[in-house]
């Protein structure tokens, strides 16, 4: 089959990380190639090339047996090249016409913007591919789901006949992402070709004609769904064996040490994020809160762990009413975080491993006496630390912000379980990190369950949320939807829920 | 795809109730304040004589006479009955619309108070203010031009007052025309510096903006000191003169008050409607609101975020240059060292106030040139307020907007950030 796209020897070079390295692919006509890699092995960079954003240090470009030189986007968008980016590119104040005609806007005479031509045009593309969306809605009013098709709309209105989508299901319900597909594949009927971008091994084996998988900047190989599986993608990607599922015993759920009463929560936009949620976590089991990213779990967790306050209802950890208390209290009575943003909520970046360590702990004895840090005393708990939760670092007095993630990560949950704790909130406690870090981070969390630490685990991750959790709540629009066993629920049930949808008779 | 959303969905306008009772004890306090300090302290028979034809007007219309106790208690009444409402039930969205016209009432109520027993020239006043609202209003303007291509612009003041400069020396010079093209290019190349500084090296744009500030103090200062203030025929650049819009300037008291001044009057009505065509109906608005708004998306579609943004900012410069000459070629006709005293920090006011908009920008202008025009005029009425403090109300009036009593508007997004591209 002819080549619609081929990358010749591709090598970027950031400061200090060799992004990409000769690396060479190729896409056919109507074909969805899927990209596979973890995070940071260079994928969006490779296509940021390809897309004219950055300049590659090596290698060259052909589009339809031509060889490219794109030295900007316009380049490529002349060439027929569109990109969705990872992170959507649209100004959210303007409407859905507006940021699709954006660079290449209809005018009327006299250089007046033409918004109905664009609209109708944009009617036009939404039949042909089934892509409904309302041509006068501003972005900041749409779901992600319906911005993700803006996006698609955006490169179709520009005549592109390679679409590159860059990690387009990690903002997605299970739903949205089976809708997604009945897109692409109708897309690569009428003739366009795809780069699928993932880190989902399920994902690339239902969807992709072929897989290409990264690691590290290198191209590993490239096979198709018919003659791999996914332990062999993840090993792959990943470079050893690993594990694909967690090993873990039976819950034995003890007390009840955190209960939730009817609290609702304000965003900071002073609108309703938790809307009458109750439930309860006991001693010994991991209750998963799953659900699209902005349906209210930021919230819930600020509020269970004091940096706000409901507006309605009532927090109880081990007896202790907490509705109103502050974080310092709640940590405390024996709650630890970890934080969804680890960078800005979780660690102090400029701040060593030694005082990140103890940043919560730094006026307790044995850290401090009579306000006096006892620095030899912090320097010998943050190189026990370093050794027992393996943190890569040149030592201890190195800043957080030179770790990698996946290392930032581990000092986090280091100094959240290196104290007497009842109860463990995780927020996204693996988002973006290596396979190998998530592994470790889960087996640590279990442990803590087992040592008989209530555990809230809220993640966007369904498969992370199934894997751990021993209940599972569902959270939609604010609301706990339902409250499910993790051992007899399904995925489709959940990604169900996670859509709004309640099963009859529950 | 099945119509799931994943956000929750906003209350379209969202009054926090401390707000809704905030707002309703401000109308409750206006009305005491109407009844208890207005009405109370005149006797029972005053009454308020309003003239409707500016002075040197030949447009003529009879004098606006009535009885000022009963206005008052009128005024006092319908604050007290919105504020009643507004603790009870609540106005919601129009929250905002209600408190201008509490505001309005408190400004009409203060009026026939301070002019009871004696009169007062409206139209006069109006006049004033439209006049006074002129380089605030294209001050704004000049900062529309900047922060919607997403670059903060404070040395408005600073261009303003070298426009200003330029004007008067080649005013006197060559002649007027010549004078304002000057002051138009002298602010361009402010602007370009500006530019330079804050696209090009990434310094911080309060920084490059207040350098700015400073050098045009200094060196308009010192030159003037040195050259304008001592050699009188440098310094008497002329100035444009009225006229009077045919027709128009007829209608009574409106046309005296709108349609009968220099053309720098004329100018910022034209440019309030040329900029709105030009930034939310041609394709160059589309592109450089985007560039403020979200630059990398404008760049992910082939727009070139560094070029956008210095034409922009220049053309930012060209307004505060144009709208330094009215200093001298629309109003006084020499210069004066910092005779902008701080018109383009209240012009960059009222940019916020007009939610980064042109029309928003005139009606904020508006208001501040309307306290300007007050303050000036209540000094000659006998009001019971030092003379001092009457100059404040344009600032007052500035920060209490500012402060937040009206809401916040929505800036651009990526004001005040550079652009990196990788
Ligand atoms: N603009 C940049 N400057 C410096 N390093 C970068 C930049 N963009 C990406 N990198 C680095 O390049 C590597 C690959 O990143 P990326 O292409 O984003 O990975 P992926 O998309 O596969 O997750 C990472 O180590 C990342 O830190
Ligand atoms: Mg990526």
């Amino acid at each position: 089959m002819e080549s619609v796209l081929e990358l010749r020897g591709i090598t970027k070079r950031f400061p200090g990380v060799l992004a990409n390295d000769q690396i060479s692919i190729d896409l056919r006509k109507g074909e969805i190639h899927a990209l596979l890699g973890e995070n940071g092995a260079g994928k969006t960079t490779l296509m940021n090339i390809l897309y004219g954003l950055y300049k590659p240090d090596e290698g060259e470009i052909v589009v339809k047996g031509q060889k490219l030189d794109v030295s900007s986007p316009r380049d490529a968008i002349n060439a027929g090249v569109g990109m969705v980016h990872q992170h959507f590119m649209l100004v959210p104040v303007f409407t859905v016409t507006e940021n699709v005609m954006l660079g290449d806007e209809y005018l009327l005479p006299g250089g007046f913007l033409d918004r109905k031509k664009a609209a109708r045009r944009i009617m036009e593309i939404s039949e042909q591919y089934n892509l409904a969306v309302e041509p006068g809605a501003f972005i900041r009013d749409l779901p992600v789901g319906i911005q993700q098709r803006v996006e698609i709309i955006k490169l179709l209105f520009r005549n592109a006949d390679i679409l590159i989508l860059d990690e387009p299901t990690a903002v997605l319900t299970p739903r949205e992402v089976d809708e997604l597909f009945k897109i692409m594949q109708k897309l690569v009927e009428q003739g366009k070709s795809i780069i699928f971008i993932t880190h989902k091994l399920r994902e690339v084996m239902e969807f992709a004609d072929r897989i290409t998988v990264i690691r590290g900047g290198k191209v590993v190989g490239t096979t198709t769904p018919g003659v791999t599986n996914q332990v062999q993608l993840a090993s792959m990607m990943v470079g050893r064996q690993i594990e694909l599922n967690i090993k873990k015993d039976l819950a034995k759920p003890g007390e009840v040490v955190l209960e939730v009463n009817d609290i609702k929560v304000l965003n900071a936009r002073h609108q309703i994020a938790v809307d009458h949620v109750s439930f309860e976590v006991r001693a010994g089991e991991v209750l998963g809160i799953a659900g699209v990213q902005g349906n209210g779990q930021t919230e819930l967790v600020r509020a269970l762990t004091g940096l706000t306050h409901p507006v309605n209802g009532k927090i109880s950890l081990l007896g202790s009413n907490i509705t109103h208390a502050n974080a310092k209290k709640i940590k405390e009575l024996g709650t630890a975080h970890i934080p969804e943003d680890r960078q800005k909520d979780g660690l102090v970046l400029p701040y060593s491993i030694e005082d990140n360590l103890i940043l919560n702990t730094w006026y307790e004895s044995p850290y401090a006496k009579r306000h006096i840090l006892q620095r030899d005393v912090i320097l010998d708990h943050a190189n026990s630390l370093v050794e027992k939760f393996d943190i890569r670092t040149p030592n201890a007095l190195t800043a957080t912000s030179s770790l990698s993630g996946g290392n930032q990560q581990k000092v986090i949950v280091a100094r959240e379980f290196s104290r007497p704790i009842r109860m463990l909130v995780a927020s996204q406690p693996t988002r973006g990190l290596d396979v190998g870090s998530i592994e470790y981070i889960h087996q640590r969390i279990i442990e803590k369950r087992d040592q008989g630490c209530a555990v809230l685990l809220v993640s966007t991750e369904l498969d992370e949320v199934m894997q751990l959790s021993d209940r599972i709540a569902v959270m939609y629009r604010g609301q706990i939807l339902a409250v499910v066993d993790a051992k007899t629920t399904t995925r489709e049930e959940i990604g169900l829920l996670m859509a709004g949808v309640v099963p009859a008779g529950s | 795809m099945a119509q799931t959303t994943s956000t929750i969905l906003r209350p379209a306008d969202y009054i926090s109730p401390t707000r809704r009772t905030v707002m309703g004890a401000v109308f409750l306090v206006m009305a005491l304040c109407i009844w208890l300090i207005f009405s109370l302290s005149i006797v029972t028979d005053a009454k308020t004589t309003f003239v409707l034809v500016p002075g040197g007007s030949k447009v003529l219309i009879a004098d606006l006479v009535f009885m000022s106790k009963p206005v008052l208690d009128i005024l006092a009444f319908i604050c007290a009955a919105l504020g009643v409402y507004q603790l009870a039930k609540g106005f919601g969205r129009y929250t905002n619309t209600i408190l201008g016209v509490v505001a309005a009432f408190f400004i009409v109520a203060f009026l026939t108070w301070g002019s009871s027993g004696t009169s007062l020239n409206l139209a006069g006043l109006l006049k004033v203010a439209v006049v006074r609202a002129v380089p605030l209003t294209l001050g704004a303007f000049s900062g529309i031009f900047c922060e919607r291509a997403g670059v903060f612009n404070i040395a408005i003041e600073g261009m303003m007052l070298m426009a200003a400069f330029s004007s008067a020396l080649f005013g006197s010079l060559v002649n007027p025309f010549f004078g304002l093209l000057t002051a138009v290019i002298s602010g361009v190349l402010l602007a370009y510096v500006l530019a330079v500084l804050s696209i090009k090296y990434k310094v911080n744009q309060i920084i490059s903006g207040t350098v700015i500030n400073i050098f045009a103090t200094g060196i308009t200062s010192f030159l003037s000191a040195k050259f304008l203030q001592k050699y009188s025929a440098l310094n008497d650049s002329g100035r444009f003169g009225t006229w009077d819009v045919p027709g128009l300037s007829q209608i009574p008291f409106i046309g005296p008050v709108f349609f009968s001044h220099n053309m720098f009057i004329y100018a910022m009505f034209i440019f309030t409607i040329l900029l709105t065509i030009l930034f939310f109906y041609t394709r160059w608005g589309l592109r450089t609101r985007a560039v403020g708004e979200h630059p990398k998306a404008a760049d992910t579609l082939g727009i070139n975020v560094i070029k956008t943004r210095y034409i922009s900012v220049m053309l930012g410069g060209a307004m505060a240059g144009f709208a330094g000459a009215y200093f001298v070629l629309g109003s006084v006709g020499r210069f004066d060292e910092v005779m902008t005293a701080g018109r383009g920090f209240v012009g960059l006011a009222a940019m916020i106030f007009g939610n980064w908009n042109p029309i928003g920008a005139l009606g904020a202008g508006m208001l501040f040139g309307f306290a300007d025009s007050l303050a000036s005029k209540l000094a000659i009425l006998k009001v019971p307020i030092p003379n001092k403090f009457l100059e404040m109300a344009p600032y007052l009036v500035t920060m209490i907007v500012l402060a937040g009593v009206v809401g916040r508007g929505q800036p651009p997004a990526a004001g005040g950030q550079p652009y990196e591209k990788e």
